[in-house]
């Protein structure tokens, strides 16, 4: 791969890799509204 | 009352049933062949950009826009955007949003149900003795149902049978209890499918099992970017049509879902959770797979070639063959591995277009959750089954163009209007924002209001009047040539060619060129012509049924319109009719049930 290429592509990817990560641990992560809320199992 | 009591069990189980509605066939097969058709590196800058402009506001409008009809008791798209504004015409606009995963829904459960049987024929080395014409020709035995691959009569609508039937019983189950189950396992395994795959796409060796290339080489050809492609509209329409049909916006799947979270829960933290997660899937493990591999065997022109098929031909006609060189374990694995992650991206989509039809029918008409189920399979078993039995003459490919393309982009253009410009932003964006777990960066309220609804707008009329051979520098005020895949060239059967009316006892040559052979092959007969008119000889293959006559023999040189065969011809336009009509059929009857709908709410009070 030329260099141009392969910086393009791991920075493109880590960055939507790392978006990917951060929103879903965020969600794990947000505190839990009170009941009653749209989840019937937590 | 209704008897509607649906509700999400968990939030990670929300997000990964959006996840798994905005996954589907297309991140696999469509995103690299797209890719590859619009110069690799040329693709993918405005492909993000169009991400950030077009597929991030939309899926903060398409889940507000939910989250604001759930409140009222409206789940689906004719009632909500009625609630937005209570124009007449309004609810019809929302039509679409039960339409378009009907329509959608009909022609992708059985691209579905190939995968099943293909995951099925990877697992029992149906392909391991196949060469490259022969994995080619299994598929179009597949497909063509007076053939059978595996002994089982009709195989092909079994197949899809099995597979509505599967999509009806977790849809029966709720949402909780089969719709986030099947999305819990299913997007979590198609990930592991994934990464293994790309593993395998991204170390190939040339010179290794047969690989001819690095996979590397398909890898430098898509990230090489070219800056010049910017100002290419051409790159742009593909980049946006992509991004629509990734994300599953403008099709009413998206605010169904949302609907059934209550005000004061999050959306904008879920929106991007789901939304990001897709363009995981797309963009690190979709571009990894089919490219790098085929490119390996093939070389980058071949494989430039080899997109003309599109992706399901790729897909279907080729992989398993290219899977086939890694020896039978191997490619018993990536063969489970690939059609397998096709089938949890398809059914996770399917469920998700299942579920407004469901909604709407026990919103409105308080039918039970399994009638319901059991009414969304029959429709789609009613307008699935000519894309099964007349796959090859195109069906298929006019449910696709019309329900699975330009509905998408028509629907997404009015909604964000009624979103921006009529409901208001003020209110628009308090939605947006309400009960958020993250602030949404103010620049989307200006995005959202005056960026998004003018690029759908660029969207919707570059794909009316696109031209000819993508030459957008001809557009001028005496008229220019247009594109036969234009909106308005489609409406006009351009470039249907001398086969133009319904019936006829005489089947002309579409091309001119050379007829290389007539020939008989498994009690069919096939009439093959090499296209002399174009730059490269391209050949053109014509199946006859066994009544048919053939009128040339082979050497014979022939013009466009010269008569090749006699008989009791059906021509292909007729098809594509039918399909339209069907397709218009069917909106018109969700029109007059919403009808019916609005004015029996209008009579109880329960606007």
């Amino acid at each position: 791969m030329n260099t141009t290429a392969l910086l393009f592509m791991i920075i493109s990817e880590a960055a939507i890799t790392a978006l990917t990560v951060y929103f879903f641990v965020k969600v794990l992560r947000s505190k839990k509204k009170g009941e009653p809320d749209s989840y019937s199992e937590e | 009352m209704s008897t509607n009591k649906e509700s999400w069990g968990t939030r990670v189980g929300l997000i990964l049933a959006m996840a798994g509605n905005a996954v589907g066939l297309g991140n696999f097969l469509r995103f690299p062949m797209q890719a590859v058709q619009n110069g690799g590196g040329a693709f993918i800058i405005p492909y993000l950009v169009c991400f950030l402009l077009l597929g991030v506001p939309l899926l903060f409008v398409e889940w507000s826009t939910g989250r604001y009809g759930g409140q009222f008791g409206h789940h689906t798209t004719p009632l909500t955007f009625h609630k937005m504004n209570s124009r007449w015409f309004w609810k019809y606009i929302g039509v679409f949003g039960i339409f378009s995963n009907i329509a959608i829904a009909s022609y992708y459960c059985y691209i579905e149900s190939w995968t099943l049987s293909y995951t099925i024929h990877s697992a029992i080395g149906s392909f391991n003795h196949l060469d490259q014409h022969g994995v080619a020709e299994f598929f179009n035995n597949y497909v063509d149902i007076s053939t059978t691959t595996t002994g089982i009569p009709f195989e092909a609508v079994v197949f899809f049978i099995l597979c509505l039937v599967l999509n009806v019983w977790v849809l029966s189950r709720g949402l909780s209890g089969g719709v986030e189950k099947v999305a819990k396992i299913g997007i979590p395994l198609l990930i592991v499918f994934g990464v293994f795959l790309a593993v395998r796409g991204i170390t190939l060796k040339a010179g290794s099992m047969g690989a001819v290339y690095d996979g590397t080489v398909g890898l430098n050809f898509l990230w090489t970017p070219q800056f010049d492609s910017l100002t290419n509209p051409k790159v742009w329409l593909a980049a946006a049509g992509q991004i629509f049909f990734t994300l599953s916006l403008g099709q009413g799947s998206v605010q169904c879902y949302a609907s059934y979270v209550k005000r004061k829960d999050d959306i904008a933290l879920n929106a991007m959770s789901a939304g990001w997660m897709n363009e995981f899937v797309e963009v690190v493990l979709g571009s990894a797979i089919i490219i790098p591999i085929s490119i390996g065997y093939f070389g980058l022109d071949k494989v430039v070639e080899l997109t003309q098929l599109g992706g399901l031909g790729l897909g279907f006609r080729i992989m398993p063959y290219l899977f086939a060189q890694w020896g039978p374990l191997l490619a018993a694995l990536s063969g489970i591995a690939f059609f397998g992650l096709l089938f949890f991206a398809g059914i996770t989509s399917s469920l998700a277009m299942g579920t407004p039809v469901m909604s709407f029918l026990m919103d409105e008409f308080n039918w039970k959750r399994k009638s319901s189920a059991l009414a969304f399979g029959f429709a789609v078993l009613f307008l699935g089954l000519p894309t099964v039995l007349f796959f090859q003459q195109g069906v298929l490919d006019e449910y696709d163009y019309w329900a699975g393309t330009v509905s998408l982009v028509l629907f997404a253009t009015f909604e964000m209007i009624l979103f921006s410009w009529v409901f208001g932003m003020k209110r628009g964006w308090t939605e947006i924002t309400h009960g958020a777990d993250i602030k949404v960066p103010v620049v989307y309220r200006f995005i959202i209001k005056w960026i998004t609804p003018f690029l759908l707008l660029a969207v919707f009329i570059g794909s009316l009047v696109r031209p000819a051979n993508d030459e957008w520098n001809k557009i001028s005020l005496r008229g220019w040539k247009l594109h036969n895949e234009s909106i308005i060239g489609q409406l006009k059967h351009q470039g249907i060619g001398p086969n133009n009316s319904y019936f006829s006892d005489r089947f002309f040559a579409e091309h001119s060129g050379i007829v290389d052979s007539v020939y008989e092959k498994d009690g069919s007969r096939y009439i093959s012509i090499t296209d002399t008119t174009g730059e490269t000889a391209a050949a053109s293959l014509y199946s006859l049924r066994k009544i048919d006559k053939p009128v040339v023999a082979a050497g014979a040189s022939v013009k466009s319109g010269d008569v090749l065969y006699t008989g009791n011809i059906v021509n292909r336009v007729f098809y594509i009719d039918f399909a339209r009509i069907l397709l218009l059929s069917v909106f018109a009857a969700i029109g007059v049930l919403v009808f019916i709908a609005f004015r029996k709410r209008k009579r109880t009070g329960k606007l």
